[in-house]
């Protein structure tokens, strides 16, 4: 088990360029943070679950499809830590697992309506494609 | 042939636990010049040197090897030995077999074998060692301080004291700096004037010390004991001699929307001013970007109003030059600029201000006349939000803000929370940190006095953002111990901006070929043990241009620089270094190579008389080292083309020596 997280956590690591180590837990990624009120767990909380080798707890969690993807945590970080493309790389992990698109790009003309921002349909397009 | 007697020392176990020092003696008995070759426990202690003083009478040595610590440690030791013993204290030379050898290997024999190459190289130098002696230079017995806050102020006042002249270079028309615009102090809470405007009246009455407001350094030349400053009087159509201080001018002219830049561009003042009331010199200076008589010619109201006449719309900018034995640098911080922290809406919003700007709003002779109101509608507020660390610890935005910690917010933001709570109960302070960093005499009690005793709310966590929503402002923040986001409406966000030096250290550390580091801090010659000398010679540290230091540590400091600056002018001569660099004349080609190299500034070009072999004469341009300046660094002797410079102590023959015993 041990392992296997520290295996999840290299993987991470790798896909999302993220440092861990480089956060010095001020919070800010998650003060910023819109979507923080629909989040069990927060981005600062992304940040050290995973530097902790705690990646089950955060697979299982709803909050990877709760992130907004708007990057405002990796804007505003003092240290450059990304909290953001951590989550993304935790959501895809999840998502290549299960195999299969949420999303297809066949799917996209269809979704596209006047009130949609594009960068919301290029947001999910992110989240749910692998 | 060098008459050469080689001691090795144990260092208690420290040499002898992975180096069979008794080996490497007798290893070294056989080397060329060798005499006699002997270890013994500790070489430095007085037993072993006396040791090598026996030796050196007993043996008639010419040159000595200690293969020993490094020669940081000990060299200036074992020379002083050597001089006592009547030897040139240059024949000396240290084989570092602790630091580069026992301390770094684990295998006796690895270590012994490294050892004796290491001896074997310093004798191999050794051999080739001549005598040097050092030169001397005089000492001009007279300080320049350049930057005029608490730093300049205190130093230059224990330079006076012990009875040598200073000169206070300021830019600004007064002395007295940041401190002057503070308003409480930390921990014990006393009126930064209080304290401070004493010290200035002292400096404007000292015999000794001379004040140069509204002045700049330009130009900066020769060396420790011998600097030529060139400095810059910047015209301030006010006769300095003749201003009596008493303002009327500052009250009748008809310029009265001018940024007033002691508030912080809070209000106003005139096109003539003077900063502030207790401003030292007390002489009024006139604005040329705003005074209407020096833009076009129509006004004269000042001159008309002066009795003393000292209004001279003439004035020019002054030139003087004088020389200097030492020169302090006390330029000083400045906050860096918010207009980057858009998430901060500092620009946005008036009523996001930044703590130097509190300082003001809280301080008697500030704009409101001390009493706290938004600076939008002045209103009281009742919900203020301080902010720690802004721009400071950051990483990862080097065009927003600054890496290192700022060192001085978390006392003065734990006072600001104090003092607001002190006067309006019923206002709600907030402060969000990330840590609280509070190491110094009286400083953590003084911020739980802040939380126990003021009830000041303390949230461990960021700000994400301020929106200016109708009168109030929206902060959105972390609350990381709660595991909360929350949402504050608030009057008044202060920020505690990160500091940075004042931006005229830069051009001032070129002129005086003082180092400094990435975030333009100037460089100690040893962080622990020099930290007021610059590792140029003569030049000192004081205060916040050498990194972020609250005013108890600026105080100390700049005292601890004075005293190296008594310690520098109480000398009437100084001896050189006599490791310097040296030119072979016949070979030099004159190409300016190593001129363009030196850090130091050391080497000029000089065009001398040569006689040729046909008995004619030619006038040749060849590099001439100034032995006061040189350092010793080397690096003329690395770029020199034609191997004309060479550097005393460490010859060219010397080295490659040292490489072939090694390599043998």
């Amino acid at each position: 088990m041990h392992n296997n997280s520290e295996k999840q956590k290299e993987q991470l690591l790798r896909m999302s360029g993220v440092n861990p180590l480089k956060c010095m837990k001020c919070g800010k990624c998650s003060a910023t943070c819109p979507s923080y009120d629909e989040m069990e767990y927060h981005p600062h909380q992304f940040v050290y679950m995973v530097e902790s080798g705690d990646i089950e707890t955060l697979r299982k969690s709803d909050s990877i499809y709760k992130c907004l993807t708007c990057f405002a945590c990796v804007d505003r970080c003092p240290r450059g830590v990304e909290p953001a493309k951590l989550i993304e790389a935790l959501r895809l992990s999840v998502i290549r697992e299960k195999g299969a698109n949420h999303l297809k790009a066949e799917d996209i003309p269809a979704l596209i309506d006047d009130d949609t921002p594009q960068q919301a349909v290029m947001s999910a397009f992110r989240k749910y494609s692998k | 042939m060098q008459r050469i007697g080689v001691f090795v020392c144990h260092c208690g176990t420290n040499i002898a636990g992975t180096v069979d020092v008794k080996a490497v003696a007798e290893a070294l008995k056989s080397e060329p010049g060798v005499v006699i070759s002997t270890e013994y426990q500790y070489m430095c202690s007085q037993a072993g040197q006396d040791l090598i003083k026996a030796a050196i009478a007993e043996h008639k040595l010419t040159g000595i090897v200690v293969c020993s610590c490094s020669p940081r440690m000990h060299e200036a030791t074992f020379r002083k030995t050597a001089a006592a013993a009547g030897l040139n204290p240059y024949m000396v030379e240290i084989a570092n077999i602790r630091e580069q050898c026992s301390w770094v290997h684990k295998e006796m024999t690895i270590g012994t074998e490294k050892a004796i190459i290491l001896g074997k190289a310093a004798i191999a130098k050794v051999n080739l060692n001549a005598p040097l002696t050092p030169g001397e230079s005089p000492v001009t017995k007279r300080a320049l301080v350049i930057g005029g806050g608490i730093a300049g102020i205190q130093t230059a006042l224990d330079i006076a004291d012990a009875g040598f002249p200073v000169d206070i270079v300021e830019t600004k028309p007064t002395i007295g700096g940041k401190m002057a615009q503070l308003d409480k102090t930390f921990p014990t809470l006393d009126c930064a004037a209080c304290i401070l405007t004493p010290k200035m009246v002292d400096v404007a009455q000292n015999e000794n010390i001379r004040i140069f407001s509204y002045s700049e350094v330009t130009e900066v030349g020769g060396f420790v004991g011998n600097f030529e400053v060139t400095i810059k009087k910047k015209a301030r159509y006010v006769k300095e001699d003749l201003c009596t201080g008493c303002g009327l001018c500052t009250e009748k002219c008809p310029q009265k929307k001018v940024p007033n830049e002691f508030n912080l561009g809070m209000d106003n003042r005139r096109a003539i001013y003077i900063p502030f009331a207790q401003a030292v010199p007390k002489v009024a200076t006139i604005d040329p970007d705003y005074c209407t008589m020096l833009k076009t010619g129509k006004c004269g109201v000042c001159s008309k109003v002066c009795t003393a006449k000292a209004i001279d719309y003439q004035a020019k900018d002054e030139f003087i030059t004088e020389k200097y034995g030492a020169i302090v640098v006390a330029t000083g911080f400045n906050p860096i600029s918010m207009d980057k922290f858009d998430e901060y809406a500092y620009s946005q919003s008036p009523d996001v201000i930044t703590s130097l700007e509190l300082e003001r709003l809280m301080n008697a002779a500030g704009p409101t006349g001390g009493t706290l109101l938004r600076p939008s509608d002045r209103e009281h507020p009742h919900t203020i939000v301080l902010v720690q660390c802004v721009g400071s610890r950051c990483a990862a935005c080097a065009e927003k803000g600054k890496e290192y910690c700022s060192k001085i917010c978390c006392m003065y933001t734990a006072k600001h929370a104090m003092l607001i709570r002190d006067k309006y109960p019923d206002t709600e302070v907030y402060v969000f940190y990330i840590d609280v960093r509070t190491p110094g005499k009286n400083f953590d009690e003084f911020y739980r006095r802040a939380v126990e005793e003021y009830g000041v709310h303390y949230v461990k966590g960021m700000v994400g953002k301020v929106t200016p929503e109708g009168k109030k402002l929206k902060v959105q923040a972390s609350d990381l111990i709660a595991n909360k986001q929350l949402h504050i409406d608030a009057d008044l966000v202060v920020l505690a901006a990160a500091i940075e030096p004042d931006k005229s250290a830069r051009p001032l550390a070129t002129m005086l070929t003082a180092s400094m580091d990435t975030n333009d801090f100037f460089t100690e010659a040893h962080p622990k043990l020099r930290p007021v000398e610059s590792p140029t010679a003569g030049v000192f540290l004081s205060g916040a241009c050498q990194g972020p230091k609250d005013i108890p540590e600026t105080v100390s400091q700049a005292g601890a620089a004075a005293s190296k600056v008594i310690g520098l002018l109480c000398k009437d001569k100084l001896t050189g270094n006599p490791c310097v660099a040296h030119s072979d004349e016949l070979m030099c080609n004159g190409c300016s190579t190593c001129a363009n190299v030196c850090p130091y500034g050391a080497i000029s070009y000089i065009d001398k008389e040569f006689r040729m072999p046909d008995r004619t004469t030619k006038i040749r341009r060849v590099a001439s080292v100034n032995e006061a300046v040189c350092q010793g660094c080397g690096a003329c002797t690395v770029a020199c083309m034609s191997g004309a410079m060479d550097l005393k102590g460490f010859l060219n023959k010397q080295i490659m020596a040292e490489v072939d015993a090694i390599c043998k």
